[in-house]
């Protein structure tokens, strides 16, 4: 019965609907800036998934040429970001959101 | 075939951003990350975009994660991750908060359309499922040329960011010691 089941771009969309929510949600929950780094990631590949899925639908290349910018972006971000993190820990001994609520250093 | 390859790719894809999520140790959560992107990819192939889902591998499976990987045994935060809320109503809110963006996504994404829902009657991205380098680098050197440029900008300013921020001597000749913030204030190392 599944493999008789036409899978057509709404799936793909639904599926990255789930994907991003799961990834927002995480971001908000979780209070380890890691953590919360990777449910970005997780975020950015539902927005990568969903372009794939219209370039496929719609036959248009851009939609993957876009996704190689994406990929630029979330290289950029995670070498600042955890750069950023790094600099966080030698500070303060510990990665915990929360914790760091002061503008001065 | 296809169907069968879809749903096992979304149970593996949302399995590992829920362990994402989940994971009380950093270390899983990044390797559940794995799996969510791997799961990615296969979907790219599906979607016959094959040069995107080596990419993928190749930049996030490998690059991104190892990373990840790197900053925390660096760091030695899978020691100590403190399970208490601070705050009493963040997690129920939060999972209200994300329910809210998942039925907004829904929603705009049934009403308002501005691709068009008629498939186009441009050529198949892949007919031959052979891998269509020729065509997206005709479109990524010629259509995004300026796009493509800027990335590379973006680039050197992430690296020379990273470096610049993760440099030890942080302290200027001038600037003053910054002051302790809290008691567990630990030894500044100087430079």
């Amino acid at each position: 019965m599944i493999a008789a089941t036409d899978i057509t771009p709404t799936y793909y969309l639904v599926l990255a609907t789930l994907l991003f929510t799961i990834g927002a949600v995480g971001l908000l929950v979780r209070r380890n800036t890691l953590v919360m780094f990777m449910c970005i990631e997780l975020m950015l590949n539902a927005a990568n998934l969903t372009f794939v899925a219209y370039a496929r639908a719609l036959n248009d290349i851009s939609g993957q040429v876009i996704v190689f910018f994406t990929l630029v972006v979330a290289a950029a971000e995670v070498a600042v970001g955890l750069a950023i993190i790094v600099a966080i820990f030698r500070r303060r001994q510990d990665v915990t959101a929360d914790d760091v609520d002061l503008l001065k250093g | 075939m296809e169907a069968a390859v879809f749903f096992v790719c979304a149970l593996v894809v949302l399995a590992g951003a829920f362990g994402v999520v989940l994971a009380r140790n950093p270390v899983h959560s990044a390797l559940y990350l794995l799996t969510t992107l791997v799961g990615v990819a296969v979907l790219f192939l599906q979607l016959h975009a094959a040069l995107v889902a080596a990419i993928q591998i190749v930049v996030y499976a490998s690059a991104i994660v190892v990373l990840f990987l790197f900053v925390i045994t660096l760091l030695g935060v899978d020691r100590h991750e403190t399970l208490s809320e601070p705050h009493k109503f963040q997690r129920p809110a939060a999972v209200v908060f994300g329910l809210l963006v998942a039925v907004q996504i829904i929603v705009l994404a049934g009403r308002h359309w501005t691709t068009g829902t008629r498939p186009s009657d441009r050529a198949p991205l892949d007919p031959e499922r052979t891998g269509n380098v020729e065509r997206l680098a005709r479109s990524l050197f010629t259509d995004y040329i300026w796009a493509f440029e800027i990335t590379a900008v973006l680039l050197v300013i992430a690296v020379v960011g990273g470096v610049v921020l993760a440099r030890r001597s942080g302290q200027r000749a001038g600037a003053p010691p910054p002051a302790p913030v809290d008691a567990v204030e630990t030894v500044e190392q100087d430079a």
